[in-house]
């Protein structure tokens, strides 16, 4: 087939737009990890950080820490928002669309800011000073949005067969959320939950002034410590131990794609079904 | 029995439900509660206009427009980078993309998509900065560095965003504008992206909050000069910046001055998905 050169010129654009896309990614990636993975040695776990080993074991608990504490705040509420979005609102109840807007608000608002609101209201405000407790009450209400959206969306993907069937059976409207839709969607929700575990995991700027940057792990919540993306920025900064930053970027990547493929997995999972 | 814990329980979800509102309803009052009467106290016009950022002068000065140009530019530049790669690729995978090659390139965006910025950041500054330095001259921190940098940031949102704007056109079209006689490539140009148009538009506001949002990566790449911006090569402070390097050891006016950058920020990002559920409304229109 002869080809105008119009034709030729365009594709030829989409063409190299697509291999500048492919190219970054492997170029970056590939950078990260021919750099990086050399510098991934057994003193980089221990257990202690100090300037002659900085260990990023210390950020790594203090990662896992903060992980947990925001979800645990984090996830019921939003499951609980989009429940009663989905099950329990009528379509034409005010309420939903206001907190549809909220949520839109918050998921729009960049990172930075939630690290000032954390460090007014809960550092400063509420006294809890730089702690693993103020970084996980900001971090829960930035991936509340998230959170809900992906619950809603589940909930709403539960054929409305399921509910007849549970009300039909005599089952009250609480019982049918939790024994039959609940169940039907928790993949769904489940990858959501992952989804924001991976926000949390990379998330730097909202943490700064709120969790803080000390590499210990704390005795108790009010304490600070720095996550591994914290102390990663630290690491770049302060320019003396580029090859551990190499290794810790392996480690928060691996940790990142890793939470993410788990998450799709589980999402491809729900749209089979 | 049964029915109180129904209704126990359907105020427990309600409850949920208006943390949203009270969430945000807090963030805004704490923000601007600590931040406006700074901007009182400065002078509106004399904080976001004032050429100059001198918190440790006597006395001091507190002018933002610096910044708010840094951001400007740092996101014109992103816009400019990314939204012509991401749009095209987004148009390859859509349109004319080989099904192997697009089961590469698909886990490839979606990677791209879930790196945190502190990584790119870093990435930015051990090989974009040193390439710009060794290229154009200067010490490679720059606007150039920093628009590179986000524009690779953002590419995964565009083509994500437009992809799915794309495929939403209906192959009727597509069919209809062949049977005419258009070939592929005049067919997906001519007919498929003038439809697309409006999805195509949100992608690129998307991208615009993103990289005017962007914090810790473009820290580690732009040189962070508070000063008016003096050219692509050389260094300028975004207003994420401002907050986050002066926050530290800011105290009284300075620090409220850092928290009224923060709601000058918040303000523009607000516009900015003002204008994205605006254009979205009209897509389902």
């Amino acid at each position: 087939m002869r080809r105008k050169p119009f034709d030729r010129i365009f594709l030829l654009l989409l063409w190299s737009a697509a291999g500048l896309t492919f190219g970054t990614v492997i170029f970056l990636v590939g950078y990260i990890l021919i750099n990086g993975l050399p510098h991934i040695q057994p003193s980089l776990f221990a257990f202690r950080y100090n300037t002659e080993n900085v260990s990023l074991f210390p950020a790594l608990a203090d990662t896992v820490v903060i992980v947990a504490s925001s979800l645990l705040i984090a996830a019921p509420v939003g499951v609980f928002t989009a429940i009663y979005l989905v099950e329990y609102a009528s379509h034409t109840n005010r309420l939903v669309g206001l907190v549809r807007v909220m949520a839109e608000t918050l998921a729009a608002i960049p990172s930075i800011v939630y690290g000032l609101f954390g460090f007014l209201f809960f550092v400063g405000y509420l006294g809890w000073g730089f702690s693993l407790l103020a970084g996980s009450f900001t971090l829960a209400i930035m991936i509340l949005p998230l959170i809900m959206r992906t619950t809603e969306e589940s909930l709403k993907s539960v054929p409305d067969a399921y509910r007849e069937g549970a009300f039909g059976l005599g089952a009250g409207q609480l019982r049918t959320v939790f024994r039959i839709v609940l169940p039907a969607a928790a993949p769904g929700i489940l990858a959501g939950v992952i989804l924001a575990t991976g926000r949390i995991v990379g998330e730097t700027a909202a943490l700064i002034y709120t969790a803080g940057t000390v590499a210990q792990i704390p005795e108790n919540l009010l304490g600070s410590g720095r996550t591994l993306a914290i102390h990663m920025y630290a690491l770049s900064t302060e320019g003396l131990y580029t090859g551990q930053a190499y290794a810790t970027a392996v480690v928060l990547l691996a940790l990142v794609f890793s939470v993410n493929a788990l998450s799709a997995a589980l999402a491809k999972k729900i749209a089979r079904r | 029995m049964r029915n109180a814990k129904e209704r126990l329980m359907k105020s427990v979800f309600l409850l949920s439900a208006l943390v949203f509102i009270g969430a945000v309803a807090l963030i805004f009052l704490f923000l601007f509660a600590n931040g406006l009467p700074a901007i009182a106290e400065i002078g509106p016009l004399k904080f976001l206009l004032g050429r100059e950022w001198s918190p440790n002068e006597i006395p001091p000065v507190f002018g933002i427009l610096p910044m708010i140009l840094g951001s400007l530019y740092v996101t014109a530049g992103a816009i400019a980078i990314g939204v012509p790669a991401g749009v095209f690729t987004a148009v390859f995978m859509a349109g004319v993309c080989p099904k192997p090659l697009y089961t590469l390139l698909k886990p490839a965006v979606d990677l791209l998509a879930g790196i945190p910025s502190i990584v790119y950041g870093f990435f930015g500054m051990v090989v974009i900065v040193p390439s710009v330095r060794n290229l154009f001259g200067g010490d490679g921190n720059s606007i150039l560095t920093a628009s590179i940098l986000l524009g690779m940031m953002i590419l995964p949102t565009i083509i994500i965003v437009s992809e799915s704007a794309l495929r939403a056109v209906p192959t009727e079209l597509y069919d209809g504008a062949t049977a005419l006689g258009a070939s592929r490539e005049r067919a997906l140009f001519a007919v498929i992206l003038p439809a697309a148009k409006s999805g195509v538009l949100a992608a690129v506001v998307l991208g615009i909050g993103r990289a005017v949002g962007e914090t810790m990566a473009v820290i580690m790449v732009a040189g962070n000069q508070a000063r008016m911006p003096v050219g692509l090569l050389k260094g300028a402070r975004t207003l994420t910046a401002n907050i986050v390097l002066e926050m530290g050891e800011a105290a009284e006016l300075h620090r409220e001055a850092l928290i009224a950058t923060g709601v000058v920020l918040f303000v523009f990002i607000l516009l900015i998905n003002l204008t994205f559920s605006v254009i979205r409304r009209e897509r389902v229109r």
